[in-house]
């Protein structure tokens, strides 16, 4: 049985795990968490001496460099920061950091690799098990979770209808997440939730929309961008035709494809949409009173600041 | 009397006399239309153990042929000759020359894992269509894809660093894929937001051309990567040459029909 209330507390103080998207083009995500984390009195601490965790590509020229990133990270949040909880709210870098965990638990080879590496790279080598890693969505929904949301909150977001995008990493493949599909109160990984619950206990509405665990291209954003155009702009009429006015994300690589498509998909294709794109971090941190530029609403591609005027939401 | 199976033989491999005469029985018509004969003959017997030594391509022996990972792909649906089942099932059986014939799209693969999440037999296609691609790049067949362009551009920065740094990596990437960096589209995002950012903003990013962002003690995890990779590197080239690089004047031509 998955212990709710442990979790609550377990995840009060965590290491937390920004990635390089989240210090580029995805400062948004990175500004609007720990907005949220000092608002709530999350604690919140970067782990010591990050790397990148190799996101998709290094997996394409060595699948066990890729998981050795991972465990480098993982080995400095254990061993300097004395966590056993890791928050990471990227996608790319929590699937990573879930791949990782099920490698060195499954596959001796990897294990050998890592082993091997850590040593001569000179710090101790990460073994499963020895650390937890959630995403930002598992972070909130298990300390503030929907009560203390709808209680903060009181319905500030006020109808506002809203597509959740999950995307693929979060989700994918099912055997990486072994604590997912357990049932009620566990996210499913066909039909993910926590984003939808917590935004609904802000007062939005979240719609009905059937491509929540669609793929956005954001492998091959530049590298074969009329694919990526296609499946963005997929995405992007299917929210609009559920009704959505925002579709709130949960990875910045998803959350910046999803925006620069947008704009490519007007350009080339001469397809307009109108729906607004947000981190599910920043329009929670609206619902809890903290300032759009606190938030980087400013900084994100998509300009939603009339929009959430407009909303009386800002 | 139409041939039914038309529509999946290849139009080469069909031919149609106006006027025919076999064994003084007149057959013109409906009658004068025939698939030319083929055997096929030209097998690569050691396609798939190559193919396995690449990254990505380690399970594919695990294939049972289901179709699971087609019916799910992402790039299936907007592009049909997209198929990861077809092309693991020519690979297993060593046929070449067939595959050949996608090698053009192979690399579209956009990693969304649809496929390793349904695979019953976990072969990972998605690793094998990444290992496929690279394949073909060694063989000769394509050029360096530029996915694979971006993934070494992306995986040096890291190896070297510890860090990305995303301007670096996509102005790089336009300069070794010959493109101008000033795309209509980016242009147009820059300018949009830039009337927007704070001033703060256009220097942290300036400063992150400057010192580009890396990681404390990452300089013995580098050269450990470097020595490793290499390592890798000469033990895959080896593998796939074991099993006989054919020269571009040798490469099958295409011949048969599904």
């Amino acid at each position: 049985m998955v212990d709710v209330t442990n979790r609550a507390e377990k995840y009060r103080s965590v290491a937390y795990y920004g990635g390089c998207a989240l210090e580029g083009s995805g400062n948004g995500y990175d500004v609007s968490t720990r907005a949220i984390a000092k608002e709530l009195g999350l604690g919140l601490k970067e782990v010591t001496d990050w790397n990148c965790c190799g996101a998709m590509e290094v997996k394409n020229i060595d699948p066990k460099v890729q998981t050795y990133l991972s465990s480098r990270v993982l080995s400095n949040a254990v061993n300097l920061d004395k966590a056993d909880v890791v928050m990471a709210p990227c996608n790319g870098c929590y699937h990573n950091l879930k791949k990782a965990e099920y490698d060195l638990s499954h596959d001796d080879k990897s294990v050998e690799v890592v082993d091997m590496l850590s040593k001569k790279a000179g710090h101790p080598t990460y073994k499963a098990g020895q650390a937890e890693t959630i995403h930002a969505l598992d972070w909130l929904k298990h300390t503030v979770g929907e009560d203390g949301i709808r209680a903060r909150t009181k319905g500030k977001l006020d109808g506002l209808k809203v597509a959740n995008y999950y995307g693929c990493m979060y989700v994918r493949p099912r055997h990486i997440f072994p604590e997912k599909d357990k049932g009620p109160g566990t996210e499913s990984t066909s039909k993910p939730h926590f984003m939808d619950d917590l935004l609904d206990a802000a007062g939005a509405k979240s719609v009905d929309f059937a491509l929540k665990t669609a793929c956005c291209g954001g492998a091959h954003t530049l590298s074969d961008s009329d694919t990526s155009t296609k499946l963005v702009l997929n995405i992007l009429e299917a929210a609009e035709a559920s009704g959505a006015e925002v579709i709130a994300t949960e990875c910045p690589t998803c959350h910046s494809g999803l925006e620069m498509h947008q704009v490519r998909a007007e350009k080339k294709f001469g397809r307009k949409t109108k729906v607004k794109i947000l981190y599910f971090t920043q329009l929670l941190g609206l619902a809890l009173g903290i300032k759009p530029r606190k938030l980087g609403i400013h900084t994100n591609i998509s300009d939603s600041i009339d929009f959430l005027v407009d909303k009386r939401i800002v | 009397m139409p041939i039914h199976e038309k529509s999946l033989i290849r139009p080469e491999n069909i031919t149609t006399h106006d006027k025919l005469v076999v064994d003084g029985v007149d057959v013109s018509g409906h009658w004068s239309t025939f698939i030319t004969a083929r055997n096929v003959t030209d097998y690569n017997e050691t396609m798939q153990e190559e193919i396995a030594a690449l990254p990505g391509g380690e399970h594919i022996h695990r294939c049972w042929q289901c179709g699971s990972c087609t019916n799910a792909c992402t790039v299936n649906a907007i592009e049909p000759r997209f198929n990861p089942r077809y092309w693991i099932y020519l690979i297993r059986m060593g046929y070449e020359s067939e595959l050949v014939r996608d090698a053009d799209i192979i690399w579209k693969c956009v990693s969304c894992h649809k496929c390793t999440h349904v695979c019953p037999r976990d072969v990972v296609p998605e690793g094998v269509m990444k290992a496929t691609a690279t394949w073909l790049e060694m063989k000769g067949y394509t050029e360096k894809s530029p996915s694979h362009i971006f993934d070494e551009e992306f995986s040096r920065q890291i190896f070297e660093r510890g860090k990305i740094e995303d301007t670096e990596v996509m102005h790089n990437f336009f300069h070794k894929t010959k493109q101008p960096l000033l795309q209509d589209w980016l242009v147009t995002i820059g300018r949009n937001i830039a009337m927007r950012l704070p001033v703060k903003w256009g220097l942290k990013m300036m400063w992150a051309q400057v010192f580009k962002p890396k990681t404390k003690n990452w300089s013995k995890a580098r050269l450990a990567i470097e020595d490793y990779i290499r390592e890798e590197d000469a033990r895959r080239h080896a593998a796939v040459k074991a099993g006989g690089a054919r020269k571009a004047a040798e490469r099958p031509h295409a011949e048969a029909a599904e």
